[in-house]
């Protein structure tokens, strides 16, 4: 009740110029999405977009983390292949085996993390350069693991977080569970980045790493947290694609792109010091409203890249607009 | 990249600059690998010349594409959009060619105009909007890539013979490509040691508000470097075309010319917040790249850990002597 309040208050006295013009981006298609397809205001229409876009959400908002320390992980698409691949190999179609071996996924996350931020901290090489360099690696380790033609399926048991729904529920009639995943994570990110000091200290380390240094920030420490938390969310997307995409060496592929545009889309700043969890999520939701919008006007794929390329570029431009006018630097 | 360095300036002359003999001795490194894996497997047929210039064939593609890379990256820039480039380049050539001798001509210069405008456009997008050159790139390759596949889905059209002479042809006795591959590195290296032109990219890359202050149009050094960049990609992918003798749409993303470009160019010492490094440097890291595939053929490793470590070589390489440096990381 209390932030109703606060919330009404702030509604009041809004400057329309300060919102993140992407929410504005992602209402406007999903009018246009509901105009061409009117199944899309039904609880199945909605709900199944929110499930399919789960995946991308948790990791774009898992990335921000990185982009906003001043760096870059290409390394997600590859851990959620070697996630899926892997856990398809440990749980042997065993529906118990999920009990350890969704653990064992987040520990090898947080490994890959700790390496990718140690690397970039210790042996001060580029985080391009780590990160692809760590992609490179984990996909051959999915090949290695698997002997490059992954067989079996995940056990529903696994499956569960990507696929199922909760039916017959009031109001909203169903409920993925993926969607509480996103919501359950995504608050957890954004308290992480918006309200304690590791966030503060990521974003001092984006914005000017010798000023944050200076200023008592532990910099490799935020630097390496910002990977973990990369990589761990790159495991909880893993999961819930495993549940409705399939296994495959390629399940992962161009997903550190688009989570990279999902953040720029939110405002996302590259090479760090801004960026806000909330609107990363929204610009995974708006990208994923566009190809969806892009899939109810019967565009084939190359269209769908063509827009994304142009999107891309222009969000940035935006960007650095709003930002060149706000802060003139 | 923009972030400020905080080395120290160089008032003596060090003895010995570790940064500037790392990639030697990476190279050193990798030969020596490469000669004593022959000698342990007593594969000594691989230690002759015509094999080692085998060797050195096997990346030609990879060795231009990253001397156009090499001059993007000293200008504080970057260029992701090179492998889609690289495959339109050859689609285009090799349908416009369509196996009719006469047309080979027409079809370069109509690629090298492809690669002027892609390199234009990225330059443009990145000075004048102001975006990332990541996201700048990035885009375009997505726009290339889906412009590209709405055409082609497939190898279309074929080189003629007379064409085939880039890949396949020998001049002195040596491969026409690698011949041409050499001469290109040292255009590179004359242009960016011994012409203006050369100094001003430095300069850009090194610390473009100081450019600026110097009289140096820094859009205009960012533009050029990416239409070199572009352009080098395009005869990059004319060299696959006449390779495979024909082109496709996947040609060029399935070599993930991209990001190893990249990776060739600071294997080679020159550094991603731009102003230092050259082109003897990358043309070390192509070396290194071919030499330690070979090096992985001969010992006949499974395939899969050959990625593995490839991709761990690509860290270790770089780290190599970034370990060293005092500059901030990003």
């Amino acid at each position: 009740m209390n932030s109703l309040v606060t919330f009404a208050r702030r509604y009041t006295s809004i400057n329309w110029a300060n919102i993140n013009p992407v929410y504005f981006v992602l209402a406007a298609l999903i009018v246009a999405i509901i105009l061409n397809n009117p199944n899309f205001i039904e609880p199945t229409g909605y709900m199944n977009f929110l499930k399919r876009a789960a995946p991308l959400a948790i990791l774009a908002a898992g990335q921000l983390y990185v982009i906003v320390s001043g760096g870059f992980d290409l390394s997600v698409g590859s851990m959620i292949t070697l996630v899926v691949v892997g856990s398809s190999m440990l749980t042997n179609n065993d529906p118990a085996a999920t009990m350890w071996v969704i653990p064992v996924m987040f520990g090898m996350g947080a490994l890959v993390g700790l390496i990718n931020g140690m690397v970039v901290c210790y042996l001060r090489v580029p985080s391009l350069i780590t990160t692809l360099g760590m992609m490179i690696t984990l996909n051959g380790f999915a090949f290695l693991w698997s002997g490059g033609a992954p067989r079996g399926y995940l056990p529903d048991t696994f499956r569960f977080f990507g696929r199922v729904s909760y039916k017959d529920i009031p109001l909203i009639h169903m409920l993925p569970v993926a969607l509480i995943v996103l919501v359950v994570v995504g608050l957890i990110l954004y308290w992480l980045m918006h309200k304690t000091n590791l966030g503060r200290m990521i974003h001092a380390i984006g914005d000017n790493p010798n000023t944050a240094k200076l200023a008592g920030v532990s910099v490799n420490q935020a630097r390496i947290s910002a990977f973990i938390v990369s990589s761990l969310s790159a495991v909880v997307a893993g999961i819930l694609l495993g549940g409705f995409a399939g296994v495959s060496t390629s399940v992962g592929v161009g997903y550190e792109l688009q989570a990279i545009t999902a953040a720029v889309l939110g405002g996302a700043v590259l090479l760090g010091g801004r960026g806000s969890v909330p609107a990363t999520i929204a610009g995974a939701l708006t990208l994923m409203a566009i190809f969806t919008l892009l899939n109810f006007l019967g565009m084939p794929q190359p269209v769908r890249q063509i827009v994304q390329g142009l999107i891309l570029i222009a969000a940035v431009a935006l960007t650095m607009r709003r930002k060149g006018k706000h802060a003139n630097s | 990249m923009n972030t400020i360095s905080l080395d120290k300036p160089l008032i003596k002359r060090r003895p010995f600059s570790f940064e500037k003999w790392a990639p030697a001795l990476l190279l050193l490194t990798a030969i020596i690998l490469y000669v004593v894996a022959c000698i342990v497997t007593g594969q000594t047929q691989y230690l002759t010349l015509d094999n080692l210039l085998a060797v050195v064939g096997r990346s030609i593609a990879l060795g231009i594409t990253a001397i156009g890379q090499t001059f993007a990256i000293l200008v504080a820039s970057i260029d992701l959009s090179v492998a889609s480039l690289i495959s339109a380049s050859a689609v285009l050539s090799s349908v416009v060619m369509n196996g009719n001798p006469d047309m080979v001509v027409p079809a370069i210069v109509l690629a090298l105009i492809l690669g002027a405008v892609v390199g234009l456009l990225n330059g443009l997008v990145i000075t004048q909007l102001k975006v990332n050159p990541l996201i700048a790139t990035l885009g375009m390759s997505l726009i290339i890539q889906g412009v590209l596949s709405a055409f082609v889905s497939n190898f279309a059209g074929s080189v003629p013979e007379e064409f085939q002479f880039f890949a396949y042809g020998s001049v002195f006795g040596l491969p026409f490509g690698t011949v041409f591959f050499f001469g290109l590195a040292f255009l590179a290296f004359f242009i960016l040691r011994y012409t203006r032109f050369g100094s001003q990219i430095y300069a850009v890359g090194g610390n473009p508000d100081a450019a600026r202050f110097a009289g140096i149009s820094t859009t205009k050094m960012i533009v050029s470097a990416h239409i070199i960049c572009s352009i080098c990609a395009v005869i990059a992918g004319l060299y696959l075309a006449s390779r495979l003798r024909s082109g496709a749409p996947w040609i060029g993303s399935d070599g993930l010319y991209d990001l190893e470009s990249i990776a060739v160019v600071v294997i080679g010492g020159t550094i991603l917040a731009g102003g230092r490094g050259g082109i003897w440097g990358t043309v070390a890291g192509m070396l290194i790249f071919s030499l330690v595939d070979s090096f992985f053929n001969i010992i006949e490793i499974d395939a899969f850990v050959k990625q593995v470590l490839r991709g761990v070589i690509i860290v270790a390489a770089v780290a190599f002597y970034s370990v060293k440096s005092r500059r901030a990381v990003a």
